[in-house]
């Protein structure tokens, strides 16, 4: 065997020690602190199941919508040249680097019942968005949107045109060709990026509980369960956690083979 | 009457594409010329991937392209099917969805695609294959597939843009005699564009050369064999190509020379074709019927096979076509003195 040397012998001290410390060890003290006697009990409590159903029905909206608004906003960022291209691009990934409460903040400033837009919407159509569903879903899709645009987008900029143009000749119009050729030649990254936003919807807290307050049953999703559970109930937020960390688990494997295939 | 016209300009960055070219239906076009002469731009710009700076393109008397008058129809619209260079099968869809794409395109539903697919598959020797996926097909099948797709919504045009290159030699000769064939399954103007001159030979009824954006030759095969006007078209003939004047009978090269032709040409600038299998080298100065005789020095020497390429240099310079055994018994190496002798018959002068 060849020797390590030093500076590689460093390095790697330092990075067990970090990955012990920062996830093996709270991994494992989840696992090993879980009811697992009472798990079932635990999850079939009327409160956690509905939390769960919530988290599923509001991160499949959301998960929806990102598809939906998305798809459109990737192929405009690759493929058509425009003034301010830069800046849509700036604005659509903001979310990922912006704290999650103020995104809340804002969503509730700009909808909220007295908020920029909410009070026209309250005025003239008697809708008030915060503290709904609907807020949970807005609120979701506002952080995990630009997971699945900016994955879609790569993709769509790798895609080789000629087979588009191809298409083309045979008689296929735009949408037929998006339909047949492109969409299936990305089909990859577009399940890698809707696995993403996806995780990132489920997962979503400071947002959510901003703008679409911890409502049982309504906007309480999994996240804000578990937060309210923490003191009440430690075991219940323990075995949700483990849940999402299920979850999470399933999301990266799953796409394990398109990322981390070869590396 | 012209099937397919194309008399335009297209600006694609360092290239700038000025041709007219006209196709009578059922009729195929060899487009020859060296890479980067501009002839996949020129496919191209009829299938309406590229539009024309300025001029037109008219397929069967309907404007396709014309900046002038604003019109441009879409590729989709055009009914000009394309083979292109790399294929460019549709990995995700079998064999026989490859070839159903186009009628699908077209409105027609998907079963009856599929059926009519399966027919063209059959009718090019690919019936087996029709489930396969495009990955598992051999170069040849590949190719053939890529024909039957362009093909099979019978498009006005068709345009095959080096339909060979991607083949195996072994499997070139084959492919092309088939490709003939399928082609006879077209009607309509066709367009091959290559750099073999074979492929023109056997798939086309005429020939067209483009260089740098230009054609700089059109007519038949033959001709532009024995009548090469660019150096290129001299080198893919394979013949000697001099730049001369023509005085009378007498040709005055560019370095000085003279050579007797048994054509006459116009007096002016000229061209004088030799092949170099007809050019006869010597060591002492023949004594003989060939009107052509001049004192030559051995630059070079290049074998292939049995025979030797000799490029000499003297008044006339050019390359000779000798044995092997010729070699050896003059000794023809660099820097030998020799006589160089052709007869004026093989001497072909025709006006620039």
């Amino acid at each position: 065997m060849r020797r390590l040397s030093r500076g590689t012998t460093a390095l790697a001290v330092v990075g067990a020690v970090a990955l012990t410390v920062l996830i093996v060890v709270p991994v494992a003290a989840l696992i090993l602190r879980a009811p697992w006697s009472s798990a079932a009990d635990i999850l079939a409590e009327p409160a956690n199941r509905t939390a769960l159903r919530l988290s599923v029905v509001v991160s499949l909206w959301s998960l929806a919508l990102s598809i939906c608004l998305g798809l459109p906003i990737a192929w405009l960022l690759a493929r058509v040249q425009f003034p301010g291209r830069r800046v849509l691009r700036a604005l659509v990934t903001l979310p990922m680097v912006l704290p999650p409460v103020v995104g809340g903040v804002a969503l509730l400033v700009a909808f909220g019942r007295r908020g920029l837009v909410g009070q026209w919407l309250d005025r003239w159509f008697d809708v008030q968005l915060a503290f709904t569903t609907t807020a949970a879903v807005l609120a979701a899709t506002f952080v995990s949107l630009p997971f699945f645009v900016v994955t879609v987008e790569a993709a769509l900029r790798g895609v080789d045109q000629r087979y588009e143009d191809a298409a083309r000749t045979l008689g296929a119009r735009p949408l037929t060709v998006l339909r047949r050729v492109t969409l299936p030649a990305i089909r990859s990254s577009l399940v890698a990026g809707a696995a993403l936003a996806w995780a990132r919807a489920l997962g979503e807290f400071g947002a959510t509980i901003t703008f679409a307050g911890s409502f049982e049953g309504r906007t309480q999703t999994m996240p804000l369960a578990i937060n309210a559970a923490l003191d009440a109930d430690p075991r219940g937020a323990i075995l949700l956690s483990l849940v999402l960390l299920l979850l999470a688990v399933m999301v990266l494997s799953s796409l394990r083979d398109r990322w981390m295939g070869s590396a | 009457m012209s099937a397919l016209q194309v008399a335009g300009v297209v600006e694609a960055g360092e290239l700038s594409l000025d041709v007219e070219l006209e196709v009578g239906p059922d009729e195929t076009v060899a487009v020859l010329g060296p890479n980067g002469a501009g002839k996949t731009t020129l496919l191209r710009a009829i299938s309406g991937l590229r539009p024309l700076t300025s001029g037109v393109v008219r397929l069967d008397g309907r404007v396709l392209d014309e900046p002038t008058s604003r019109t441009w129809v879409p590729p989709e619209d055009r009914s000009v099917g394309v083979v292109f260079q790399d294929l460019l099968l549709f990995p995700f869809l079998n064999v026989t969805d490859n070839v159903a794409f186009g009628l699908e395109a077209a409105g027609l539903g998907r079963a009856a695609a599929r059926t009519a697919s399966t027919t063209w598959l059959e009718r090019f020797g690919l019936g087996d294959r029709a489930k396969d996926s495009v990955r598992d097909l051999s170069g040849g099948e590949s190719q053939r597939v890529a024909v039957a797709r362009a093909l099979a919504p019978v498009p006005r045009a068709l345009l095959l843009d080096e339909p060979l290159s991607s083949l195996d030699a072994d499997v070139r000769a084959t492919v092309r005699r088939q490709l003939r064939g399928h082609l006879a399954q077209h009607s309509g103007p066709c367009i091959v564009v290559t750099h073999d001159p074979l492929d023109a030979a056997i798939l086309a009824d005429r020939v067209v050369v483009l260089e740098a954006g230009r054609i700089t030759a059109a007519g038949s095969l033959s001709d532009l064999v024995a009548r090469p006007r660019t150096a290129w078209a001299a080198e893919l003939a394979g013949t000697n190509l001099l730049p001369a004047t023509a005085i009378g009978q007498r040709l005055v090269t560019a370095d000085g020379g003279e050579l007797i032709s048994a054509d006459v040409p116009d007096p002016g600038p000229a061209l004088v074709a030799i092949r170099p299998a007809s050019v006869t080298l010597h060591l002492t100065h023949p004594e003989g019927s060939a009107r052509n005789v001049w004192p030559a020095i051995v630059a070079e020497v290049e074998g292939f096979g049995d025979r030797f390429r000799i490029r000499v240099e003297g008044s006339v310079a050019l390359v000779a076509e000798v044995t092997a055994g010729a070699v050896d018994e003059l000794g023809l190496v660099p820097g030998r003195d020799v006589w160089a002798s052709v007869k004026a018959t093989d001497v072909s002068a025709y006006p620039a």
